[in-house]
């Protein structure tokens, strides 16, 4: 996929631009940058020529209406697509095209819409299993497996408020205790970069709030970046630092709540067309 | 050109009953996501029927009618069977139902037996189709010319129930999504047992509709099971369209091969299955499977955690009753003994398999027969001592599973294990077939171990130390990273990959790691029998591996050998009796219906219930607790 | 986790109960022969090979018995598994006191026995297997065997073929051991005594799972001049109705491997193939002689009619009391000198067990089916003494490495 960084030349100026920029790594203060990223599922350009960059120790909201490119976009950034055209930079490494696990041993972590987490193990060794991949230690036959990074992964379900449970089964837990757990998970190998594919999805109103400050407080604390994608405009607005709108594709805005809230255009792809409230619905239902 | 037609119209011919029972089977498996082993016995039983209908029924509308009513009455039988042993356990694990079909199958070949008797039974003659008639100048029998017409008109109805009528809407809703069809306020009970009733009808059909080009006997629930499942695989699970092209190919294909490769009569359809396989993974016209699809039926495991003192010590109790067998048992309980023990490691290197990785094999026995000639052939062509064939066993195994896993870790689910089962097939054709060899079916004889092992007491020790061993292992890698790694890759994929686990790659071991140890039962097999056949490869054998693992319970530790042991022993006693394959039957359906969840499984949630097992039980109330 | 260690207790209780040594068989008592087959898996042919059996206990029991005392067969049914046979004649003769085993019709299984009794010091009289190498490649000093084998049987054909001077042959039989030594044997002998012989096609259906009108459409297309026939059971009977109506045997010659047994020849009813050549058991023709008074005695015993297995079954348990009786011993080394040329006056005649290879002199029947009563039957038979079918004796020492 390396292709996929130099455009045809019969590109517009701006996309030329961009292509010589990233020959060079791109300046190292953004920890997660993405150029020209884009995806055509045959005639269909799912994701159009998204260039943005995530700042350190930011918590960067991607919205937009169903449909408009956020999984694909999110895909394409963990490896499990490779983009069309375009490239995707970690701490100035060019990580286009990389699969998933060579992306998450970059330091990438991520949660998932619909929680993966591992239903036969205990909430410890779901986080047990995460360090010991980290630590290269998947294919050992050695030691005794449920006490291996034992501490380690107490102190991360501390974090997310859930070492009380680090015995129980991990398939008899709540929905946010899952969603809490998978964040867990996901902090195992220290990663610089955290993508939240909708975090708060399918859970009550109290208990997506306290999901979205325990994400800030982690952010505040570990200096991890994370990006988010959401459906949820409070939790949006509330918890983000700054906010990206996508539709049809396009990034069509950028800027924090109070700029989005105002943009025209946001309003007329969200508002103009009843969505936001329709998609909560549907989120809450 | 006349040849060539005429060979053409045998091979359309032939496709007729084997469309007729593969389309039952497809049909059934897409709705229901049953495996059904059984469907060979609803084919031999619509043979059976036919046949004595015929008899009673006169001319040529009795002959018809006799062939319709076949199909009607094994659809009734086949609607029982669903009621009564397949609609308790639907909420079993993943393809838990294919043990208690399996048990159908032993049932239906012992009351068959009993009913007709052993003899075989000459299928009676199409009233006015006897005869040829010439085409280009080449007989061709009429009643093929029959069967030519009738197939597609069968086809034909078969696709306007699916296609044009609402049972067809939901049949195809099924297909597609199962808890749909609850949403549409459909009974999904009685669907089931629709489908199920129609498919084994069809089957019925399929069996009596042959009986004018052969007949009934008792062995062709078997014989017509492998082709079934080829034709079913290559079309694609649970399409009609597929199971018509593929059953077409496959007869048609046999028709020149027969012709012009005399000799490939045995490899020739699982070397088509095979290539088609590796071009089309879900078939001509399969779809591939939804993560989960059928997988996550029933309770998800629980944690699993090394034995406490206590446990362990009664474990070194049990070993060391079973070591002192020598001072208080007969030499024949010895054999006995290892006889049981090789058949546990066995079991247990499958259930290792499925238990932990999910991986369902139905062609284990290629590891274990795998292992058994690798070990004989050594001692047969190099005059190598017993002990380095003895140790190249599990490795020739292990690597023959590698580079088999290699290939079926491409797939998933149900195809995946279809896969296993065809490559299993090309083994036991190839070591079948190349007689120069490997001996063909007369096998492999005089491969005794060396003089110091040559003491039944002797081998009973190697067997104990090596069988306890390699299950102790086996158990200790279970508790490793790698076996937890294993059971991610089967609990969630995506989280898996997400977190740096190559699941590919960790399943591919597993699945290398499982073939080895089936080696090292099927070295130690050869040198406690002196000899070994290609019966040691067989689909049999492989189900005999995958019936004691389902029975043992899937989802528990101990699962494998305990199932094993279990069967192993109560085989010991029951063959004795002469209708050992009812009782047999019976016993495993029983197991089936009162233990959903496998002996062990079944067994400490029982413990659980009555309080016994304190640690699950306060672990659960705990987390009542928290929950509420 | 606690059910395993259970289960391992339950185990060695269970091995410590059940198999506690039996007391050991009194002197006075029955002689016990172990008598494994495939009961359930060949039902049609073990059944009358067994009826065969017990007439023939009845009969010694009643004279007397062996040695004064009486003979007595346990019958086990090993599912046609050549392991579980193995696992079954260590209990035979370990747990059970047999003298000495004796069964099986599969070719495998009989191996798997004869490797076993080779190996343990068990003394084997394979009664109904036909493989070769039982006696031959694969023979060892305690194997015997009675019946007339694959080699034997093809020769005798292969003499009538020769004899009607055709010279293109085709050949069908069922791909595996079996099917490959009966066309083997049958191509040697026959080309040794016509070598102007040319073999056009050679046809190899999957045992049980014939595909009739395309081997026919082969074996035809061929164009031979007569065809040599191995397959049987199922697979026969499919032939048969294939090659019927596409008039394959029209003004062709079969030989037929076994084809006029009962067995095989019953089935297929008024559709029985009409001028055969084959090896068979001709009952209904038997009335005098050893043959004759066995089939009588047969039929009065049992409302049914004998079997080629049924004879088998008889002349078995005739040839292990004369070797009993012979050895005067119930010691294995007694009993296997005693096999090695043994006489038998047998049901049919006069039998030796060769001690050059262990092979009884049972012959076959050979002659050509008809239909009589809308029945297939075999007429102008002969009987053909198995003697007069073997190798020379260079030969044979060749053929058996283990002498």
């Amino acid at each position: 996929m390396t292709t996929a960084s130099h455009p045809p030349a019969s590109q517009s100026a701006t996309q030329a631009r961009s292509e010589t920029r990233s020959e060079a790594p791109p300046s190292p203060s953004p920890v997660l940058e993405t150029r020209n990223l884009t995806k055509a599922f045959g005639g269909l350009v799912a994701v159009d020529d998204v260039s943005f960059s995530l700042q350190a120790g930011e918590l960067l909201a991607l919205i937009g209406p169903n449909g408009a490119g956020k999984s694909t976009c999110f895909n394409m950034l963990m490896g499990q697509l490779a983009p069309t055209r375009g490239a995707v930079w970690l701490k100035g490494e060019n990580i286009t095209g990389m699969n998933p696990r060579k992306v998450w041993r970059k330091g990438v972590g991520r949660t998932f819409q619909i929680t993966a987490t591992y239903a036969s193990m205990t909430v410890g060794e779901n986080v047990q299993m995460a360090l010991m991949s980290h630590h290269h230690r998947i294919l050992s036959i050695r030691p005794r497996a449920h006490r291996l990074y034992r501490d380690e992964a107490l102190a991360l379900l501390e974090m997310v408020g859930m070492a009380d449970q680090a015995e129980r089964h991990c398939a008899v837990l709540a929905y946010g205790d899952l969603k809490r757990l998978e964040l867990a998970i996901a902090l195992a190998h220290d990663p610089a970069v955290l993508l939240m594919d909708e975090p708060t999805a399918g859970m009550a109103p109290r208990e997506r709030i306290r999901l979205m400050q325990l994400t800030a407080e982690i952010v505040e604390n570990r200096g991890v970046s994370v990006l988010f994608t959401e459906h949820d405009m409070d939790v949006v607005f509330a918890h983000s630092h700054r906010i990206m709108v996508l539709n049809r594709g396009q990034l069509i805005a950028e800027g924090n709540a109070e700029a989005i809230r105002n943009d025209p255009r946001v309003q007329e792809v969200y508002l103009g067309g009843g969505t936001v409230f329709a998609q909560e619905d549907a989120a809450d239902a | 050109m006349g040849l060539f037609i005429a060979q053409l119209i045998t091979g359309l011919a032939n496709a007729g009953a084997l469309f007729m029972v593969a389309s039952g089977l497809s049909l059934i498996f897409g709705v229901t996501r049953i495996v059904n082993f059984a469907h060979g016995s609803f084919y031999m039983l619509g043979a059976y029927i036919g046949y004595t209908l015929m008899q009673v029924l006169p001319g040529a509308v009795g002959f018809w009618g006799a062939i319709l009513l076949a199909g009607i009455a094994v659809g009734v039988i086949g609607m029982l069977v669903e009621i009564l042993v397949l609609r308790p356990v639907y909420r079993a694990p993943e393809l838990f139902q294919l043990v208690a079909t399996f048990g159908v199958i032993l049932v239906v070949a012992d009351l068959t037996l009993m009913i007709w008797g052993p003899e075989d039974l000459l299928g009676p003659r199409a009233p006015g189709l006897r005869g040829v008639i010439r085409i280009m100048g080449e007989p061709v029998p009429k009643y093929d010319i029959a069967l030519l017409v009738i197939t597609p008109i069968v086809a034909l109805l078969l696709w306007y129930l699916i296609a044009r009528t609402r049972v067809g809407v939901l049949v195809r809703a099924a297909t597609q999504d199962r808890e749909m069809v609850g949403a549409l306020g459909v009974n999904q009970a009685w669907l089931f047992t629709g489908v199920f009733a129609l498919g084994c009808g069809l089957a019925g059909l399929g069996g009596a509709l042959q009986l004018p080009k052969g007949g009934a006997d008792l062995l062709m629930d078997f014989n017509i099971l492998t082709a079934v499942f080829v034709v079913v695989v290559i079309g694609g699970m649970g399409s009609l369209p597929g199971a018509y092209l593929a059953a077409v190919i496959i007869s048609v294909v046999n028709v020149f091969g027969v012709t012009y490769l005399p000799q490939s009569t045995l490899v020739l359809i699982f070397v088509v299955m095979v290539l088609v396989l590796m071009i089309r993974p879900y078939g001509l016209f399969g779809r591939p499977e939804v993560a989960g699809e059928h997988g996550q039926v029933g309770e998800p495991e629980k944690p699993i955690r090394p034995a406490g003192t206590q446990v362990r010590l009664l474990v070194a109790a049990g070993i060391a009753t079973l070591a002192a067998l020598p001072l208080y048992g007969s030499s024949f309980s010895q054999v006995l003994a290892t006889d049981i023990l090789i058949f546990c490691l066995f079991a247990a290197s499958l259930h290792f398999l499925m238990g932990l990785s999910g991986l369902v094999s139905f062609g284990h026995a290629a590891y274990f027969g795998g292992g058994a000639y690798v070990a004989a052939l050594i001692v047969t062509h190099s005059n190598s001592p017993m002990e380095l064939a003895f140790v190249l066993a599990p490795i020739g195994a292990g690597l023959g599973a590698l580079i088999i896993g290699w290939v079926c870790l491409r797939l998933t689910g149900v195809y995946f294990a279809m896969l296993t089962l065809a490559f299993a097939q090309l083994l036991w054709s190839l070591v079948f077939q190349w007689g120069e060899v490997t001996g063909g079916d007369d096998g492999l004889v005089n491969i005794w171990p060396a003089d110091w092992l040559n003491d039944t007491t002797v081998f009973f020790y190697l067997a104990l130390i090596l069988c306890i061993g390699g299950i102790l292992a086996m158990r200790h890698v279970a508790h490793s990273p790698f076996g937890y790694a294993l059971r991610a890759g089967r609990d969630s994929d995506r989280r898996a990959e997400a977190t740096g686990i190559n699941v590919k790659r960790v399943q591919w071991l597993g699945f290398g790691f499982a073939g080895m140890m089936a080696g090292l039962a099927g070295g130690l097999f050869v040198f406690s029998k002196g000899s070994v056949f290609p019966n040691e490869m067989e689909i049999a054998r492989s189900f005999d591996a995958l019936i004691v693992v389902f029975l043992g319970g899937v989802k528990t530790l101990a699962g494998g050998v305990v199932g094993a042991a279990t069967f192993k022993g109560l085989e010991e006693v029951i063959t004795r009796f002469e209708y050992w394959r009812l009782i047999l039957g019976l016993l495993i359906i029983f197991v089936v219906i009162v233990m959903p969840e496998g002996i062990v499984g079944t067994a400490r949630k029982w413990a659980e219930r009555a309080g016994w097992l304190r640690g699950e039980e306060t672990r659960k109330r705990k987390a009542r607790e928290e929950a509420a | 986790m606690k059910r395993k260690t259970f289960l391992k207790t339950l185990m060695g209780a269970a091995v410590a109960v059940t198999m506690a040594p039996f007391a050991a068989t009194a002197q006075d008592g029955p002689i016990i022969v172990g008598e494994i087959n495939h009961y359930k898996r060949m039902a049609a042919f073990a059944g009358p090979y067994k009826m065969g059996i017990e007439l023939a206990l009845e009969e010694i029991n009643a004279a007397g018995g062996v040695m004064g005392r009486p003979l007595e067969f346990i019958f086990r049914d090993d599912q046609g598994e050549p392991g579980e046979a193995v696992k079954i004649a260590e209990e035979l003769m370990t747990r059970d006191g047999a003298v000495m085993i004796t069964g099986t019709i599969l070719s495998n299984v009989g191996l798997a026995i004869s490797s076993l009794a080779g190996e343990k010091g068990y003394v084997y009289l394979a009664s109904e297997p036909l493989a070769d190498s039982l006696v031959w490649a694969s023979g060892n000093d305690y194997t015997f065997r009675l019946r007339s084998s694959t080699y034997m049987q093809a020769a005798m054909l292969a003499e009538e073929a020769a004899a009607s001077g055709a010279t293109k042959f085709a050949t069908i039989a069922p791909n595996y051991a079996y099917g490959k030594d009966a066309v083997a044997a049958f191509k040697e002998v026959l080309t040794e005594l016509n070598p102007d012989v040319e073999f056009v096609a050679e046809q190899w259906p999957a045992l049980f799972k014939i595909d009739a009108g395309a081997e026919v459409q082969a074996i035809e297309r061929a164009k031979p001049d007569a065809i040599y026939n191995v397959t049987f059971g199922t697979d026969l009977a499919k032939l048969v109705r294939e090659g019927g109506d596409r008039g394959l045997f029209d003004g062709r010659t079969v030989y037929g491997l076994l084809s006029g047994e009962p067995e095989y020849l019953d089935p297929l009813g008024d559709e029985a193939p009409e001028g055969w050549v084959v090896t068979g058991f001709p009952w209904y023709d038997l009335e005098d002689g050893p043959d004759g008074a066995f089939v009588k005695a047969y039929q009065e015993r049992y409302d049914d009619y004998p079997r080629l297995g049924s004879i088998v079954g008889y002349m078995t348990v005739q040839s292990i009391a004369a070797a009993l009786e012979r050895a005067g011993s119930t010691e294995t080394d007694a009993i296997r000198e005693a096999f090695k040329g043994l006489e038998v006056a047998s049901a049919m005649g006069d039998i030796t067990f060769r001690a050059i290879d262990h092979q009884a002199t049972m012959g076959a029947y050979v002659g050509t089916t008809a239909l009589r009563d809308g029945k297939g039957v075999m007429v102008d038979w002969e009987y053909k003494y198995g003697g007069d079918y073997l190798p020379s004796d260079e030969k044979v020492m060749e053929l058996r490495p283990g002498n």
